[in-house]
């Protein structure tokens, strides 16, 4: 069985992001692994730990993607690819699904192929879908639970989590898949895996090597901006008794406009 | 001069933070107040391969370096220094010691399973009678034919309820003129016929830790437990402090970084006189400190680090980085403190256990005195550290990942 995990480098989820001169900075915070691609890591391994086989790491960026690639094959992958090419600068989630098929397709003989629901940085979250569409396989996206994989029969049952409630869709490999928290805490890397990790040499492929030619983005950033900072000023309700500091709190709510 | 860390470094940071603050964090302050330590520290521990860091693959460690085993100390002692102890002793005091001293024979009976953190081992040195003044060890190991016969009680153990094994020391010769020169170092299983071990509760800090006592009433020991020759035990007891007080040194780093993160976090949320009190300069200056005494606490370890990796003698720099840290992590505990006034004073903040912590590191592995000691000797060329029988071997990466 063959695996491809697409991950994301992202800032620290406790670095503060901000707007300077119109562009986005996170100071000197440190870029990782996209926390939700963590997920899909460890989907992908225990895919592997039951079936055998291999989990390819595959990420699109520059030299800082290289962290990301590191922090899975430190979890366990077998090998990681780095796609970059100086054309790609700024990608939107189509011309970035376009890049994942296409080194899909190039990987070859691939069962799954894994993703966590979003990335933090972004947050578009439709990366899944779209490389589903474009490689023209299944989308099965928001996954909480995998009750069947079977790379033979070329099964696959999940159970999502949508806004609805659960969920459960059966369908054929191969097939990309997307997966959230409830599916399973990432494992740490081992010693071994960071050894490994340190040691690897990482492949990178441009858009020749994948025989694709320059995408150009539909979706453009023209402004961003930090959101408006609120006031918010603290106010204790007091009453003669808790009827009555309710009574008070619901006047005050209907008189605000809260509700 | 290189000051940046390898990849290999930071990923060892990651792990050994995720698990400090993702999985013990969160319940620590329910185990220091119960005065007890949480039942999955070690075997966590050791799944996770920290208790083996920094030993060779072949003697079941993960063959990273030493300056991987501070990192490791920094990122547990920023959560409670009781994860650190348990580097300290498992690792510093004991481990690295039957890596530096042990025969092969030996190194293949209690290192491998101690680095696979299969075994839990401590370090029997302290007497009620006899800390600072090792000489004093009134503890006696009389050898019979091919055994030997250990007698006497060892205080203010950590983990002594906790482990496997204890490297004690003991003495073999009465008449010495110098009283160092008649001690010895065994390996000594902890359920032996003739082993007492229990906990001491009611201490200031480290309560989420174990520390107790081995009571010795005559165990039988086989010759090959001794760990090099009869009467190097000073010596071996100094070389294994040289590893202790470093583990020590890169904890104390972690316990001023959390003050110092605490009173950051603390110092822009707290509101006085209509303003953050972080905007106040008699609150910078302390964070001003707490922010420089990191900074060269740090690099004292790291240094430390560094030269066991070279294999270069390093018992005045390591001396140095505990001395300093330590004091340093009791000063940056205690302006927390006043950085988050009253509630400071209570363990609803987690400040006041990091000084009640920060006060043991003081006193145990050197107090801060006898380092002072250390320190103006070496200026004064009174102290001059001469070659040992066994080095630490430096840090060899084909070795240690072989």
């Amino acid at each position: 069985m063959k695996s491809v995990v697409c991950v994301k480098h992202v800032p620290d989820s406790a670095a503060k992001v901000v707007v300077e001169d119109g562009e986005v900075t996170w100071g000197d915070a440190p870029l990782v692994i996209n926390p939700w691609d963590e997920y899909a890591v460890e989907t992908a391994l225990l895919q592997q730990e039951t079936h055998g086989g291999d989990v390819v790491v595959v990420s699109v960026g520059d030299d800082n993607a290289k962290e990301a690639l590191k922090h899975a094959l430190a979890m366990g992958c077998s090998e990681a690819i780095l796609i970059k090419d100086p054309n790609l600068s700024e990608p939107d989630s189509l011309v970035v699904s376009h890049v994942l098929a296409a080194t899909i397709r190039k990987i070859g003989e691939v069962d799954a192929v894994f993703l966590g629901k979003q990335a933090i940085d972004g947050d578009v979250g439709v990366t899944a879908a779209q490389t589903a569409r474009v490689l023209d396989w299944p989308a099965f996206t928001l996954v909480s639970a995998i009750s069947e994989f079977d790379p033979v029969s070329r099964k696959i049952r999940v159970e999502r989590s949508i806004e609805e409630g659960r969920q459960i869709l059966e369908g054929e490999l191969p097939a990309v898949i997307s997966v959230v928290k409830d599916i399973g805490e990432p494992r740490y890397p081992s010693f071994m895996g960071i050894r490994k990790a340190s040691r690897a040499n990482i492949p990178e492929w441009t858009l020749d090597d994948l025989n694709i030619e320059l995408l150009s983005s539909a979706v453009a950033w023209p402004e961003v901006m930090n959101p408006p900072v609120r006031e918010i000023t603290n106010e204790i309700i007091e009453g003669d008794s808790p009827e009555d500091i309710a009574d008070r709190l619901a006047d005050k709510i209907m008189e605000e406009k809260v509700l | 001069m290189d000051f940046g860390l390898t990849d290999e470094h930071r990923m060892v940071q990651k792990l050994v933070r995720d698990f400090a603050q993702n999985e013990v964090k969160p319940v620590i302050k329910d185990y220091d107040r119960a005065q007890e330590m949480a039942p999955f520290i070690l075997p966590r521990m050791a799944e996770l391969g920290i208790l083996g860091i920094c030993f060779p693959v072949k003697y079941g460690g993960q063959g990273m370096d030493y300056i991987s085993l501070g990192l490791a100390c920094e990122e547990l002692e920023a959560v409670d220094s009781t994860l650190r102890v348990v580097m300290s002793v498992h690792v510093g005091l004991n481990s690295m010691g039957l890596l530096q001293w042990g025969t092969e024979n030996q190194k293949q009976k209690f290192l491998v399973p101690q680095a696979r953190g299969e075994k839990i081992a401590c370090f029997g040195l302290t007497e009620p009678g006899a800390g600072s003044d090792v000489a004093a060890i009134a503890s006696t190991a009389k050898r019979s034919g091919e055994e030997y016969v250990i007698n006497g009680e060892k205080m203010w153990i950590s983990l002594a309820s906790k482990a496997d094994h204890a490297l004690i020391f003991a003495r073999t010769t009465q008449d010495v003129s110098d009283p160092h020169d008649g001690l010895s170092a065994f390996m000594v299983e902890l359920d032996r016929s003739g082993v007492t071990c229990g906990d001491i509760h009611g201490k200031l800090g480290v309560r989420a830790g174990s520390t107790g006592f081995i009571s010795l009433q005559e165990v039988h020991i086989p010759e090959s437990n001794r760990i090099g020759e009869e009467g190097e035990g000073f010596k071996i007891a100094m070389a294994c402090l040289d590893n202790g007080r470093y583990t020590v040194a890169a904890g104390a780093t972690g316990l001023i970084r959390a003050s110092l993160e605490a009173s950051v976090d603390y110092a822009h949320e707290r509101v006085a006189f209509g303003r953050e009190i972080g905007k106040f300069q008699l609150v910078q200056q302390k964070i001003a400190r707490m922010v420089q005494s990191y900074e060269a606490a740090r690099l004292l370890y790291l240094r430390a680090g560094w030269m066991k990796n070279q294999g270069l003698r390093n018992s005045r720099e390591t001396s140095l980085a505990k001395w300093y840290s330590t004091d340093a992590s009791f000063d940056a505990a205690a302006e927390a403190i006043q950085v988050h006034g009253a509630y400071g004073y209570s363990d609803e903040y987690d400040v006041e256990r990091y000084l009640r912590n920060a006060k043991g590191a003081i006193i145990y592995e050197g107090t801060s005195e006898i380092h002072q000691l250390i320190q103006a000797g070496y200026a004064l060329d009174y102290r001059n550290d001469r070659p040992l029988r066994c080095e630490l071997p430096a840090y060899d990466v084909e070795v240690w990942q072989s």
